[in-house]
């Protein structure tokens, strides 16, 4: 699916760009982009290394335990087929009260830990897509002999769970919205978190009954 | 807002002292379990830096084509009559693939309308209530190796169509 998305985009882009004498813009985005991608990477990493150093201590210390811990109704609600003892409910409890929080930078480290522990616990499952070193035949068709791909793994219902909760994301305060209306000099920056906290509860109750009804 | 914007100031280190605080207080060796946790970190952008780049292309092709914008004013037509401004359309669509694009959107819209009208507290909630679909599902998939995603996007993008219906509701309330 994100390989069609990502070739589609890049197809689109260009010959809409040829129709539209865009060319020149395209080498520019391209070549910025990529440079971009690298320079998001760097300044990402001092906050991934400072926040995963935090939760190293949190977790030695109990500290993630005991927040799991007062979460887990709501966790066990949502993925009541994660064992209890996993790994993968800890990180997906911090994500969560890091999404809540509107922590932007401490979600993503703990979301993508979370994701690699709901793949381990599809492996302990004995799924066999999420087995090391297997290779998966070539189902279907035209496929050419030399391509030989890693099993291509299809997501469990945790992580689909998982990740529509997380876009549709339960956040408190909307700091920086609020920031950037106070800066074009609103009268009332603040107006919007109440209807954003609705708005966003809504959307999270219906992410929820949907994922609940595909997950039967 | 001032109030608010201390709350964010302070909440940083509040986290900082109350965790170090507390893995002190259970007497963990904090430094060294620090630097266990911060190179796992380093492991993990050193991870998702190819994706990155990828994606940036990719919507960078995008945007500068100009395919973008095509879209949002075809769709402008069918999106007024149930009370979406045409501005405030491109920042639904550019925000399904990149935060910090729909950002400098509605930075603009703000210039323009100002924060306080109908379009300006729509985006506001908007922006506030949804998350960048397809970053945010790319970057998790790849931590996890996943390819085919099953009913991620249709789950998705239901829930920010709740949210689209309830910010153009809340808007209209509040404005």
């Amino acid at each position: 699916m994100l390989n069609y998305l990502w070739a589609a985009m890049i197809a689109v882009g260009i010959i809409y760009a040829v129709f539209t004498g865009n060319l020149e813009a395209i080498t520019n985005a391209a070549l910025d982009s990529a440079g971009e991608g690298i320079s998001l990477c760097i300044t990402t990493a001092g906050v991934m290394a400072l926040w995963m150093g935090l939760m190293e201590i949190a977790g030695q210390s109990g500290l993630v335990a005991k927040l799991t811990k007062g979460i887990g109704p709501v966790l066990s609600f949502l993925f009541p087929r994660i064992p209890r003892e996993h790994k993968a409910r800890e990180y997906i409890a911090t994500n969560m009260i890091a999404n809540v929080l509107g922590l932007g930078w401490a979600c993503t480290p703990a979301g993508l830990k979370a994701m690699e522990e709901l793949a381990r616990l599809e492996q302990e499952r004995g799924n066999p897509e999420y087995q090391h070193g297997v290779w998966q035949k070539e189902t279907g068709g035209s496929a050419s002999p030399r391509k030989q791909t890693a099993a291509s793994r299809t997501a469990s219902k945790e992580m689909c769970t998982f990740l529509i909760l997380n876009i549709s994301s339960l956040q408190l305060i909307p700091v920086n919205m609020i920031a950037y209306r106070s800066q074009y000099g609103s009268t009332h920056p603040a107006a919007i978190i109440a209807p954003s906290i609705l708005a966003t509860l809504v959307s999270t109750i219906a992410a929820v009954i949907y994922c609940k009804i595909k997950d039967r | 807002m001032n109030v608010l914007s201390h709350i964010s100031d302070i909440i940083i280190p509040i986290i900082l002292f109350y965790i170090v605080g507390y893995g002190v207080v259970s007497k963990v060796k904090v430094y060294e379990a620090f630097l266990t946790g911060a190179k796992e970190g380093l492991k993990v952008v050193v991870d998702i830096m190819p994706t990155l780049v990828g994606l940036l292309v990719a919507v960078g092709v995008l945007r500068a084509s100009g395919f973008l914008d095509f879209l949002a004013e075809l769709l402008a037509s069918l999106a007024e009559p149930v009370g979406i401004p045409a501005a405030v359309l491109p920042v639904m669509l550019i925000k399904l693939f990149s935060g910090s694009a729909a950002t400098g959107l509605v930075l603009d819209i703000f210039r323009t309308y100002g924060p306080d009208t109908y379009t300006g507290m729509l985006v506001s909630i908007l922006m506030s209530c949804t998350e960048t679909c397809f970053y945010t599902m790319s970057v998790y998939y790849l931590a996890a190796k996943v390819t085919k995603t099953r009913y991620t996007l249709p789950g998705a993008l239901l829930s920010l169509a709740v949210s689209a219906v309830m910010s153009v509701i809340l808007a209209g309330m509040v404005s």
